[in-house]
């Protein structure tokens, strides 16, 4: 409105005192609307029961050298691969500097044969193969995601191919020797 | 018609660029700026804002509480306590959407009362009154549906009852009542059908809306008086003198509302609406929502099935043709003293009516309940009618000015006064 | 006209839920809960020793299936003693890899334990009675936790002249006053750990609490929000209002 010519039969302004009341209403206003959205957008973040879903427990032990089995998490597929002496030490002998998004191989697992990752590929979210004897393991013997050829090795590493980073490492422990809870 | 870009004064460039090709701006300034309103308005001009203000709260609020509901009957109670419980501040919506009902229905009855009052539905404006009773329609068919989505004890025997009203019609009646329930009883269809009415129909009674208020802007407003405005005198632009008295009433508003929600947001409903669906139980009493008390009166009123339906139907029909049934020239009933106490008469009424809705089919309430709708339409059928012809009307002022400021004028006499509306 | 407008508001207001009072009036004792009143909020020892009687007593035919452990932190028990709280029960998951479904201890995200499979089991053990499952039952019964301390402190012998249905108890404040569910608390049933002498009268007390809780977990909240949304509309209607004067003084 301050942009037209004032109107015939508008309000007369009245002077500084008259603008510092309406300034503060509209002040109080613009927080009152602000306080108003947050709860909207709030509800569309995840609710407490969501937050609180059930962590997973997965029994190793039926899981044989070589094999990957893979469990749900919060609704995504998480890969746990029982990595033979050679897959570690190929992971191991790569130089950090081969590497787009530098990592040591110790730092992604906690027992060195037992290797856990979030399955969704760090581009764009597609699941990578690599699981099944028979998929492609890629490249580099790891995972290979077939939407945008995304190439990961041993060590859930990203080697070539468009993602930017290492295939996510959930939180976890060891429960037992050959039990673990996800999340 | 010229071609070429529409000609705006606004001096914004961007404002400018946008409004000489859709005068979107100069819309805006000309019906909600300047708009010439009479200058006599009192509060109860405030409440077709609020009722604005409310559909919008309701189609806000209600697009976020879908997000989280879920329309089946076995998941749909136990959702919506999810929403109260898990859901990030999902008790805040779903309260301010349960009570954000009740106050558009108090806000829309007070606006309804405003206009009866002041004869609003009168020349030349019977078809803005009509789109309004459109609205209030639609409004109650969205509110019923709404009210069914919980899967409570009320949900699904208010839906049971009122579907089977249309039972009452002979022939058609019983196949009416399978098509809506999609099945043989209230069940899944029927849910599922009402979820998606319940959406569909705020955003048709908004387009509702949209014409009420078109239609308000080429007669121009009423007012307390009932007299049209003669001329520049008797006007005020809309902004900023009726903006900034809204806006007093909508922070009112706002905090009767937060009293509501914040402090007693289950008053106004059943608690028996927190026992989920049982199709083998029925409450043993059961009760709509207080804003349909009174119709619910009415249709207990008659110890007939199809009657009662018709009675309770006709009683809103009955708005429809207010206009043509209410004879008297004048509008204001400031100046109708006999109409004036029929009216206030027909106010209580309508409290009674609501009052003996909520109470069991028995006596001494069966009885209250026939003379109470007697009186509501009798005031329609035979009072506003008789009144038109046998009444004195008090004198009008001369003007809406002269009335206001009280300088000289005095009332005109009553030759004048018995054809106040050169419009008409 | 404010006059008529707030006449026309408080009667809207008052009728309604008044309309509602039907049949037989049944008069509550007069009790006085921590959660009562604009101000009321939950006290934490009440509502803690109220869940003790559920789990000892009530859970054994009622249901809280809209509740998790988890919910239990909001009464303030620590994470350890919901995890132990939990644990204590066996629930069914599953199925698993072989297809088999199979029980385990209960963790803090799991729903309350049910006693019964299924409606059916539960009328069957309850001489055809459901008892009805205590998620809400705070806001899905008149005068909320009132009503269920009453009830619970109702018992008595029935009038002369009364008929009690076969097995079937008499209590003053429920509708009809024959109940299927015979008297559930006896003194001393339960152990208070902070010593609290657990009367009839004071076990139904917390138990009346702790289930207005469980009906109305965003109480608190909920007030406490609304006092600062209360006043914060009082200032901005003084605000709005001095504006409007201002506007329209040029007028009169």
């Amino acid at each position: 409105m301050a942009d037209m010519a004032t109107p015939p039969g508008s309000a007369p302004d009245t002077g500084g005192r008259r603008d510092f009341l309406t300034l503060a209403t509209t002040a109080f206003t613009a927080v009152g609307v602000g306080a108003v959205v947050w709860p909207f957008i709030s509800s569309m973040n995840p609710a407490r029961d969501t937050l609180a879903l059930a962590s997973t427990e997965v029994d190793l032990a039926p899981v044989q050298l070589g094999q990957a089995v893979t469990v749900m998490w919060r609704g995504k597929p998480v890969f746990i691969r029982h990595r033979t002496p050679e897959n570690v030490a190929s992971a191991r002998a790569t130089p950090l500097t081969e590497l787009k998004d530098p990592a040591t191989d110790q730092s992604r697992v906690q027992k060195d044969e037992w290797l856990v990752l979030i399955g969704v590929c760090t581009h764009l979210g597609c699941v990578p193969l690599g699981q099944k004897p028979t998929d492609p393991h890629g490249d580099y013997d790891g995972w290979f995601c077939p939407c945008h050829g995304s190439h990961y090795d041993a060590a859930g590493r990203i080697r070539k191919g468009p993602a930017p980073l290492n295939l996510a490492v959930p939180g976890y422990t060891f429960t037992s020797d050959t039990k673990i809870r996800i999340g | 018609m010229s071609i070429g870009l529409h000609k705006s004064e606004f001096k914004n460039p961007v404002i400018r660029w946008v409004d000489s090709r859709l005068p979107l701006f100069t819309m805006m300034q000309k019906e909600y700026g300047t708009f010439p309103t009479p200058r006599n308005f009192n509060y109860f001009w405030n409440f077709g804002a609020l009722a604005m203000v409310s559909l919008m709260i309701m189609i806000l609020t209600g697009v976020f509480l879908s997000m989280n509901y879920t329309a089946h009957t076995g998941y749909a109670f136990d959702s919506v306590e999810r929403i109260m419980r898990d859901v990030n501040y999902g008790w805040l919506l779903r309260y301010v959407h349960a009570n954000g009902a009740s106050m558009f229905f108090i806000v829309v009855y007070i606006h309804i009362w405003r206009g009866m009052y002041y004869g609003s539905y009168k020349a030349p404006r019977e078809l803005l009154w009509m789109l309004g009773v459109v609205i209030f329609l639609l409004m109650m068919a969205t509110a019923f549906m709404g009210y069914v989505l919980p899967w409570g004890q009320m949900s699904f025997w208010g839906a049971t009852v009122i579907t089977n009203l249309f039972s009452a019609f002979p022939v058609v009646g019983s196949h009416i009542v399978t098509w809506l329930w999609g099945g043989f009883s209230v069940d899944n269809p029927t849910l599922n059908r009402f979820f998606s009415l319940h959406y569909l129909l705020p955003f048709v009674i908004a387009g509702v809306v949209f014409l009420h208020i078109a239609a308000l802007h080429i007669t121009g407003s009423n007012n307390p008086l009932g007299i049209d405005p003669k001329g520049p005198q008797d006007t005020i632009p809309f902004h900023p003198y009726y903006t900034s008295k809204d806006s007093v009433g909508l922070v009112v508003y706002f905090i009767v509302f937060a009293i509501l929600v914040f402090f007693m947001p289950n008053y106004l409903g059943h608690p028996d609406n927190y026992i989920p669906a049982n199709p083998m139980v029925t409450p043993t009493h059961i009760v709509p929502e207080w804003y349909f008390l009174p119709y619910y009166a009415i249709l207990r009123a008659v110890p007939d099935k199809l009657g009662g339906v018709l009675l309770m139907f006709g009683s809103i029909a009955l708005l429809f043709v207010l206009p043509w049934l209410d004879g008297s020239p004048v509008r204001s009933m400031r100046f109708r003293p006999l109409a004036r106490i029929a009216f206030a008469l027909f106010t209580l009424n309508f409290f009674v009516l609501l009052y003996v809705g909520g109470k069991p089919a028995e006596e001494p309430y069966v009885t209250i309940s026939r003379f109470a709708t007697a009186y509501y339409f009798a005031y329609f059928l035979v009072i506003l009618p008789l009144l038109a012809r046998l009444e004195r009307p008090l004198p009008l002022p001369e003007s809406i000015a002269r009335a206001v400021l009280g300088r000289g004028g005095g009332p005109i006499p009553m030759a004048a006064a018995a054809k106040p509306m050169e419009k008409a | 006209m404010r006059m008529l407008k707030s006449l026309v508001l408080l009667g809207a207001m008052a009728i309604a839920p008044a309309a509602y009072a039907a049949g037989e009036e049944i008069h509550l004792p007069e009790t006085r809960f921590s959660s009562d009143g604009i101000f009321g909020t939950f006290d934490r020892a009440s509502v803690q020793r109220g869940f003790q009687v559920y789990r000892e007593v009530c859970s054994n035919c009622h249901s809280m299936r809209l509740l998790s452990y988890r919910n239990l932190s909001e009464i303030g028990l620590t994470e350890e003693q919901i995890r132990a709280v939990a644990a204590d029960v066996q629930v069914q998951d599953g199925p698993n890899d072989e297809g088999q479904m199979f029980e385990r201890p209960g963790r803090p995200s799991d729903r309350f334990r049910r006693p019964f499979a299924n409606d059916a089991a539960a009328r069957t053990a309850n001489n055809g009675a459901l008892p009805p499952d205590f998620s809400v039952i705070a806001k899905a019964r008149e005068g909320g936790p009132h009503y269920i301390q009453a009830l619970l402190t109702g018992y008595e012998d029935p009038p002369a002249g009364f008929t009690l249905g076969d097995g079937m108890n008499y209590n003053r404040y429920f509708p009809g006053h024959q109940i299927a569910m015979a008297a559930p608390l006896n003194p001393d049933q339960v152990e208070y750990a902070d010593h609290t002498p657990a009367t009839v009268e004071q076990m139904s007390r917390d138990v009346a609490l702790f289930l207005h809780w469980a009906a109305e977990p965003e109480l608190e909240q909920r007030r406490q929000m609304g006092i600062k949304i209360v006043l914060f509309l009082g200032v901005l209607g003084v605000l709005a209002y001095g504006v409007k004067r201002r506007i329209w003084a040029d007028l009169h």
